[in-house]
């Protein structure tokens, strides 16, 4: 039961072959099983899920259930879950309980999903590797050597391992593409704004969207589905309608324009990863896309920009965490002054407190103008260069990551290494861009079969494309069929 | 070193956090690093362009009407405080 997608479950659940509480409890006996050598959930939610499932299949029995009932599926625990511990991964918030639930969880609730629990990741979303987890890093069910990226290692993991079959994600600068490429899944961040950030704790406001994990592309159109929307709760949560994304998979390869985007076709691509990207691009041509080279030439400024914007949204968003409404506090403050430092020293770990130190140096008084308005500046100008591409083109391609999973520790002594993995996923995010990343392929690294992601990113409100081409991709390979050995 | 000790102690001041004598280095080398790296922005020509401080800036913000939407939760919420009485959110005293 576990192999099968979101889609293949929800046929089964309504066809009686199955019961979501029988679904459910092989997925919580795999979880058991396998989840702690992955370390990919913080809290797994066992009763819940059991009473979710008998909720769902008593729906599903007066046939009154969606295609999403009985469904279980993870959360990324960044996301607030009514009465069950919400850390986003840092002993800040170890012993947070959140006192309601965030837009993304109670519209899948509410679609009848079943709640398996809340998955690790880097803390706070900041991280590209997953080490920053005051839980500890996740380990990729390719290889337990390796890591399995991040921020959205966690839900990557415990979907590549086949313990849930979907789980939510956040990206702000590649969360959910750069772990779907490393563990062979469908990562899709939608545009900004179509998705509500009400109750997903921020991290940086003008570029954090929610999005989804997936084993294909239908799946990932399925839950953005049930997603998406206008919420009242949150006031950059744009009012315009949800296509149905399932109907329009079909859309046809023929006469689709692809920009090849030059820029990230050059230094620090792995040739094997290239490889396997320009293979399924000739795929693509064959079946009547057309294929052209674009330059946007301000993309080399976004890792940069990024790490300007980024951090500055991080240092006011963090502000909130003062060690007196919630969250950790110190033990015997001695003043006021004191009661903040400590308790944020003590409860943030050491990659959130460079973002935050880095973010209130470029903000603070003499550096604001030298850094973060030109960082503005630099990021209209990327915005700029994709909405000429557009112009011209459907959608932009890229490999979603310059290399494939690297190995546990091997780049967390040097920032600006780990900030250089989101190296072409950060454009995205600045310019506000849906963007998807899909297996296209394995190289084998020293005898062990790591796989490979292509992202594609379309305009403002473009996620129907990017999940059609995605699937009709899909349609023709099997890349993204593929399991990890000892979780098939 | 674009960043000295003396800098860094004063940003983890401004930002309310205590970084140990040990750390200090470590701060100081990676920050410094970080400021390097985001000083290539200083190359961009970014004559006549508008800064964007949000992706979707042509969006208007909406306003609701002026309602009491939300019920008093104060109880639910003040489980997660460190420590509270009587409804207050207690904090080492601030005036002598």
């Amino acid at each position: 039961m576990h192999t099968l997608t979101v889609s293949e479950m929800s046929a089964g659940l309504r066809a009686r072959k199955f019961s979501s509480l029988e679904l459910t409890l092989h997925l919580l006996g795999r979880i058991e099983r396998l989840g702690p050598g992955l370390n990919a959930f913080v809290t797994v939610t066992a009763d819940r899920a059991l009473a979710d499932a008998r909720a769902a299949d008593e729906r599903n029995a007066k046939g009154d259930g969606g295609p999403l009932t009985g469904v279980p599926v993870a959360h990324k625990d960044i996301f607030c879950t009514d009465g069950i511990l919400t850390t986003c991964a840092s002993r800040m918030l170890s012993n947070f309980v959140a006192p309601y639930d965030a837009t993304v969880v109670r519209k899948w609730r509410e679609a009848g999903t079943v709640l398996l629990g809340k998955t690790n990741m880097d803390e706070f979303a900041m991280g590209s590797s997953n080490e920053t987890s005051f839980y500890g890093p996740v380990r990729n069910p390719w290889d337990h050597a390796r890591v399995p990226g991040g921020s959205s290692g966690g839900s990557a993991a415990a979907v590549a391992a086949r313990l849930a079959p979907i789980a939510s994600g956040t990206d702000t600068g590649g969360s959910i593409r750069q772990p779907a490429a490393l563990t062979n899944l469908t990562g899709l961040k939608p545009t900004y704004g179509r998705v509500s950030r009400y109750g997903m704790v921020a991290f940086a406001s003008s570029l954090d969207q929610a999005g989804v994990l997936a084993r294909s592309a239908e799946d990932a159109a399925l839950l953005l589905e049930a997603m998406a929307g206008f919420d009242p709760n949150d006031s950059t949560s744009v009012d315009t309608p949800v296509p149905r994304y399932t109907a329009e998979l079909k859309q046809p390869l023929q006469g689709l324009r692809i920009g090849l985007i030059k820029e990230f076709f050059g230094e620090g691509l792995d040739p094997a990863v290239e490889r396997c990207v320009r293979g399924a691009i000739a795929l693509l041509q064959r079946e009547g896309a057309v294929v052209k080279d674009v330059s946007l030439p301000s993309l080399p400024l976004s890792v940069p920009t990024y790490y300007v914007v980024a951090p500055a949204e991080c240092s006011s968003n963090l502000s909130r965490f003062d060690g007196v409404r919630f969250g950790h506090r110190c033990e015997q403050p001695k003043d006021l002054l004191d009661l903040y430092r400590r308790s944020r020293g003590e409860g943030f770990g050491d990659e959130v407190k460079r973002r935050i130190m880095t973010g209130t140096y470029v903000l603070s008084a003499g550096y604001y103008d030298a850094y973060y308005l030109k960082a503005q500046k630099c990021r209209a100008l990327i915005a700029g260069d994709f909405a000429r591409a557009f112009g011209e083109v459907d959608v932009v391609l890229s490999p979603t990551s310059p290399t494939a999973a690297f190995k546990l520790g091997a780049k967390t002594s040097d920032p600006i290494a780990m900030y250089l993995n989101d190296i072409y996923s950060i454009a995205a995010n600045l310019a506000g861009l849906p963007g998807i990343s899909i297996p296209c392929g394995f190289i084998n690294d020293a005898g062990t079969e790591l796989p490979v992601g292509m992202q594609l990113v379309g305009p403002h409100f473009g996620e129907s494309r990017l999940l059609s081409v995605s699937h009709q991709y899909q349609l023709r390979t099997e890349w993204h069929k593929r399991a990890p050995k000892g979780y098939a | 070193m674009s960043l000295t000790r003396n800098q860094v102690e004063g940003i983890a001041r401004l930002a309310r956090l205590e970084i140990t004598e040990a750390q200090m280095p470590v701060y100081v080398d990676s920050l410094s690093r970080i400021i390097d790296f985001v000083e290539q922005l200083a190359a961009a020509d970014t004559a006549d362009v508008e800064p964007m401080a949000h992706p979707l800036a042509q969006q208007v913000q909406r306003l609701r009407p002026d309602e009491v939407t939300e019920t008093d939760r104060r109880d639910k919420y003040q489980h997660n405080a460190p420590s509270v009485a009587a409804g207050l959110y207690l904090v080492p005293k601030v005036i002598e």
